[in-house]
């Protein structure tokens, strides 16, 4: 097994279930985002990332692998052009454990072309979406202004 | 201790043997113990504690292949810090331009 070049721990103070529900719900998404999450989340089904823009423009789209709830989510990953081209997904990976009062949650990402774009994004945007969905669950307000 | 607490991040990125560790991992992240203390010139025994302060602070997250244990950058607390020390502070800078320029432009 490679090992996974990206991994992001947050703890919120929270339930499994809501946190669960922040990954998967698109009004939630919209919120801490600026992104709807779309899909039926079963194993096997298609997934897709939508800027709450006019358009609705298509960021992002991917299979659901793996879909536990409330504990481990796993997607793959792509660009809207490479949807066709499997070799070229990534792959991101949650888990969320409860740990005392808190919920901590862990976003694996890997499979990521070295160099690719979609590698500097990833990289800038986790932080800033990990940091707004916390925000959003410990004090209702998301961080404004994510991209 | 829940790596919660900002002050934790703060003592944390307050040593320099820390904050070049971290350097470390974001040159190169999920690295094992041997390989940290290879590229850092440290002893075992000082890459440890400091690699436990950046955990408790959830600066570096880690996971287990096999045997092995790998030590990633993980940024998120970074960010809440900029997020909560910086922006707000440019913001203040940027209304202090903004209201600056409309008592300019109104005189």
């Amino acid at each position: 097994m490679d090992k996974p070049q990206f991994v992001y721990v947050t703890y919120i103070s929270t339930s499994p279930e809501t946190l669960w529900n922040a990954l998967l719900d698109p009004t939630m998404t919209a919120q801490y985002w600026q992104h709807e999450n779309r899909s039926d989340w079963k194993p096997g089904s298609t997934w897709e990332h939508r800027a709450c823009d006019d358009k609705g423009t298509l960021r992002l789209v991917g299979k659901v692998i793996e879909s536990s709830p409330p504990r481990r989510l796993v997607l793959t990953w792509a660009a809207p052009a490479d949807a066709a081209l499997e070799e070229k997904h990534s792959r991101v990976t949650f888990e969320i454990e409860p740990i005392g009062e808190v919920v901590r949650l862990t976003v694996t990402h890997d499979h990521l072309e070295p160099g690719s774009e979609m590698l500097q994004a990833i990289k800038k945007g986790w932080p800033k979406v990990l940091s707004s969905l916390k925000s959003l669950l410990e004090v209702g307000r998301p961080l404004p202004r994510l991209w | 201790m829940l790596p919660m607490d900002m002050d934790g991040v703060f003592r944390a990125l307050a040593s320099p043997a820390r904050r070049k560790l971290l350097d470390t991992l974001r040159a190169k992240n999920g690295q094992t113990l041997g390989e940290l203390c290879t590229n850092l010139d440290m002893s075992r025994q000082a890459v440890t504690q400091h690699l436990g302060r950046l955990e408790g602070a959830n600066l570096v997250a880690t996971i287990r292949r096999g045997r092995e244990k790998l030590h990633y950058l993980n940024p998120v607390p970074i960010h809440e810090i900029y997020e909560r020390w910086i922006v707000q502070y440019e913001r203040q800078h940027l209304e202090a331009l903004r209201d600056l320029k409309r008592k300019a432009e109104g005189a």
